[in-house]
């Protein structure tokens, strides 16, 4: 340190000094010399007192003397602290966040799980609740980090038990905008609703709820851009809007220039005195789907090929309310939370797609269905929960056009009832067990039991409300 | 219509800057940062303060509330050291509110101002609830306000320059009286000096190391772990050994395990507000510490 500060001295005195090189005599270089022995003298007296004052007031902020005399007697600006942590150097310390989440289940279905289906809908993407027996759940690979001054990055890949690798988010969230605005751009979980932004792993229950499978085949991830905007109120109120690619069920992909699917959603929500706290939602997604083909099976038993074109629409409502005495969650606390979906689409709907029956007929296509959940999770002592959740499903009115000389929407609710009880030992570990009675297709009834492990390790996230 | 719109975008105008010109808004994390910064505003600043004292500073969540309160705040005042990883860090993030971004004039964490106690020397979960740039709960020991206070109202100052003079004697005026009371607390608190003590949760290290009480044992197995029977037993082994006059918990914490204890010791259990507004007493932060020593002198009786 003094070494620098003298050699800045020195430099400062070779700019002010111009004529040094033009003509130098003995006499002058003597004295230069001189000077800058002086200037030197008088940095070292000044860097030492400096020094001395440092110990001081370290001396003095160090917690064994009485802070009576630490106290400055006008505030003073803060003092730098030194934020590297000692042993972190070189390119490391730039390293972003890493976590790693581990899940595995053990699964006993009554019914077989390779016929999981939901009467009356089609979604596609994976829904089937996995396999008997043992079995790797997903694992989850995280990293984030503020990119610069601007943006903020974060990337989820889940490995799969299956050994394949599947981007779940990756985003960047530009940090810069201010005004309540959080632009964000890249692979993320839609805002649409209340469950959709979480990672599985953060679900009360081991599965989505029904409502979930068959409107958005799981999750809804947008490969786009999002725009959320925070109202400038003491109450939460926030809009946000996205557009994608809309190639995730229920769009497919359309090869096509321009934006496929649209989102639009408010939330608000706040506190009701000290121990409660609420949030609510609605959310509209609009999308449009070409060839979504899928078996379907025919009034006479024939396992048909079909395929829908047209526009997809989807309404959510969804609520949450958590109770809290006095806000302290954590000895014991309560959670309550819905949603409803409502969807309508319309556009074409062809049967026998791979003309596999001999026949094909493309005709009009009407449909409007929904369903919703409801759910609890009672946290009764410290790491002790225990939760039940309802779903029911609504096929609706399906109009079929001409195409009702062979197809017949069921009139059978798909619904479910599901209890579990976890174990939280530390923030970073859960352990549950789940049983479901599921009737999904009439005259069907699935019993399920669940037993999952979660761990998380590495750096500590922060869980969404 | 014209005038409509013109009236429009003036009420809209008015709406948008209108909360930044009256007070400074300050977000304080825990209640105590909130107190400060009250004692070192006074009605030049206005306080949202976002947990309560019966809250367990380690489990908030990022609710709804506190993010629409975070969008509009000036200034948020944090302890740091980790105590508030679990939702600051979303909160902001949820926020889109850049001025009270870490490493922003408007955001301001205590413990970068005190020198912290219990730096563990081993990182590793396997150790429990630690926080790797040692103990957060600065607040037992009211001499870390006094090293708070300066910066602090430095930092006011900063973002509201109009009112620097105003903080600058408020501060002034602060100090005097606090470093007065601090003088008060540590005569009245000299006759616990070496008092043995068992603790609930390891929250008071400040305090300790402060009034030189001795702890003795700990309630939890590892940090914020809760109690287990084993691990009671074995304190109960230990304070057969080695006797102590109380067992300490913060208001907030659950009062079975130093109940069970002290029902097996014959020990007082001490509660202590922790924070501001952790009981009746302890209404402002004179109150916080006048109420603690008088709780811990009742205890050691």
């Amino acid at each position: 340190m003094s070494n620098s500060l003298w050699a800045s001295g020195a430099l400062a005195l070779t700019l002010l000094t111009p004529n040094l090189g033009v003509a130098a005599t003995d006499a002058d270089l003597a004295e230069i010399r001189d000077q800058i022995r002086q200037l030197k003298e008088s940095y070292e007296a000044r860097i030492q007192a400096l020094e001395q004052r440092l110990k001081e007031a370290e001396a003095r902020t160090a917690p064994a003397p009485p802070a009576t005399a630490a106290a400055p007697p006008a505030p003073q600006p803060p003092a730098p602290v030194a934020p590297v942590a000692a042993g972190a150097t070189g390119i490391a310390v730039f390293n972003p966040a890493v976590s790693a989440v581990l899940q595995g289940t053990y699964h006993n279905f009554s019914q077989d799980p390779n016929q999981y289906a939901l009467s009356g809908f089609a979604p596609s993407g994976d829904i089937a609740p996995g396999k008997r027996g043992f079995s790797l759940g997903e694992s989850e690979l995280a990293l984030s980090a503020n990119v610069d001054d601007k943006f903020y990055g974060n990337l989820i890949v889940s490995l799969t038990p299956e050994n394949t690798l599947s981007v779940e988010e990756a985003y960047g969230l530009y940090t810069g905008a201010g005004n309540g605005l959080a632009p964000k751009f890249g692979r993320f979980y839609s805002g649409l609703g209340y469950l959709n932004d979480q990672h599985q792993h953060a679900w009360d229950f081991v599965d989505a709820p029904l409502v979930y499978q068959a409107f958005l085949g799981g999750q809804y991830d947008v490969d786009g851009v999002q725009l959320k905007w925070l109202a400038p109120t003491d109450e939460f109120l926030e809009f946000g809007g996205e557009l994608g690619s809309g190639e995730g069920f229920p769009g497919t992909s359309r090869n096509k220039n321009g934006v496929g699917s649209g989102i639009v959603y408010v939330h608000t929500g706040g506190d009701i005195g000290t121990s409660n706290s609420w949030r609510a939602g609605l959310s509209y997604l609009q999308t449009r789907a070409q060839n979504r083909d899928y078996a379907q099976t025919d009034i006479h038993g024939n396992d048909a090929q079909v395929g829908f074109s047209g526009s997809s629409k989807l309404a959510v409502a969804d609520f949450v309310w958590k109770y809290a005495p006095n806000g302290n969650a954590q000895d014991t606390n309560f959670k309550l939370q819905a949603e409803y979906f409502w969807r309508r689409e319309r556009g074409d709907f062809t049967y026998d797609r791979d003309g596999s029956l001999g026949f094909m007929n493309t005709s009009n296509y009407g449909a409007r269905q929904s369903g919703f959940y409801v759910q609890g999770v009672y946290q009764f002592m410290p790491a002790w929960r225990v939760g039940a959740r309802y779903d029911y499903l609504i096929p609706g009115t399906v109009d079929y056009g001409s195409n009702s000389a062979y197809l017949v929407n069921p009139s059978f609710h798909p619904q479910r009832s599901t209890v579990m009880v976890d174990w939280t030992p530390s923030e970073f570990s859960r352990f549950r067990l789940q049983y479901a009675q599921a009737r999904l297709r009439e005259g069907v009834t699935d019993n399920e039991f669940f037993l999952q492990y979660i761990l998380t390790l590495g750096a500590h996230g922060a869980h969404k409300y | 219509m014209r005038s409509h719109l013109q009236w429009l975008g003036a009420a809209l105008l008015a709406a948008w800057v209108g909360p930044a010109c009256a007070a400074l808004s300050v977000f304080a994390t825990v209640p105590e940062w909130g107190a400060l910064a009250e004692e070192l505003g006074g009605d030049k600043v206005r306080i949202y303060t976002a947990t309560n004292a019966l809250q367990d500073p380690h489990h908030v969540e990022a609710k709804p509330s506190l993010i629409a309160r975070a969008r509009g705040a000036d200034l948020v005042v944090a302890t740091g050291a980790e105590l508030e990883i679990g939702w600051l860090p979303l909160v902001l993030q949820q926020a889109g509110n850049p001025k009270v971004a870490p490493g922003k004039p408007g955001y301001f964490e205590a413990a970068a101002f005190v020198t912290l106690l219990d730096k563990p020397t081993r990182l590793d979960r396997a150790e429990g609830d630690i926080h790797a740039a040692g103990d957060p709960h600065i607040q037992t020991d009211p001499r870390n306000f006094a090293r708070v206070a300066a910066p602090l109202s430095a930092r006011l100052a900063e973002l509201d320059p109009e009112n620097a003079a105003w903080y600058q004697s408020r501060y002034k005026a602060f100090s005097e009286r606090w470093n007065a009371a601090i003088a008060n607390w540590e005569k009245q608190a000299a006759p616990l000096k070496g008092t043995p003590i068992v603790v609930q949760h390891k929250a008071f290290t400040y305090l300790i190391a402060w009034i030189g009480l001795k702890e003795v044992a700990t309630l939890e197995p590892k940090p914020g772990v809760e109690p287990t029977t084993t691990h009671l037993s074995e304190v109960l082994a230990t304070l057969q050994r080695t006797p102590a006059k109380m067992v300490l918990r913060a208001a907030y914490q659950s009062d079975r395990a130093s109940q069970w204890i002290a029902e097996r010791t014959k020990i007082a259990a001490v509660t202590l507000p922790f924070t501001v507004g952790g009981d009746d007493g302890a209404r402002d932060l004179y109150g916080l510490f006048d109420d603690t020593i008088g709780r811990l002198l009742k205890g050691a009786q």
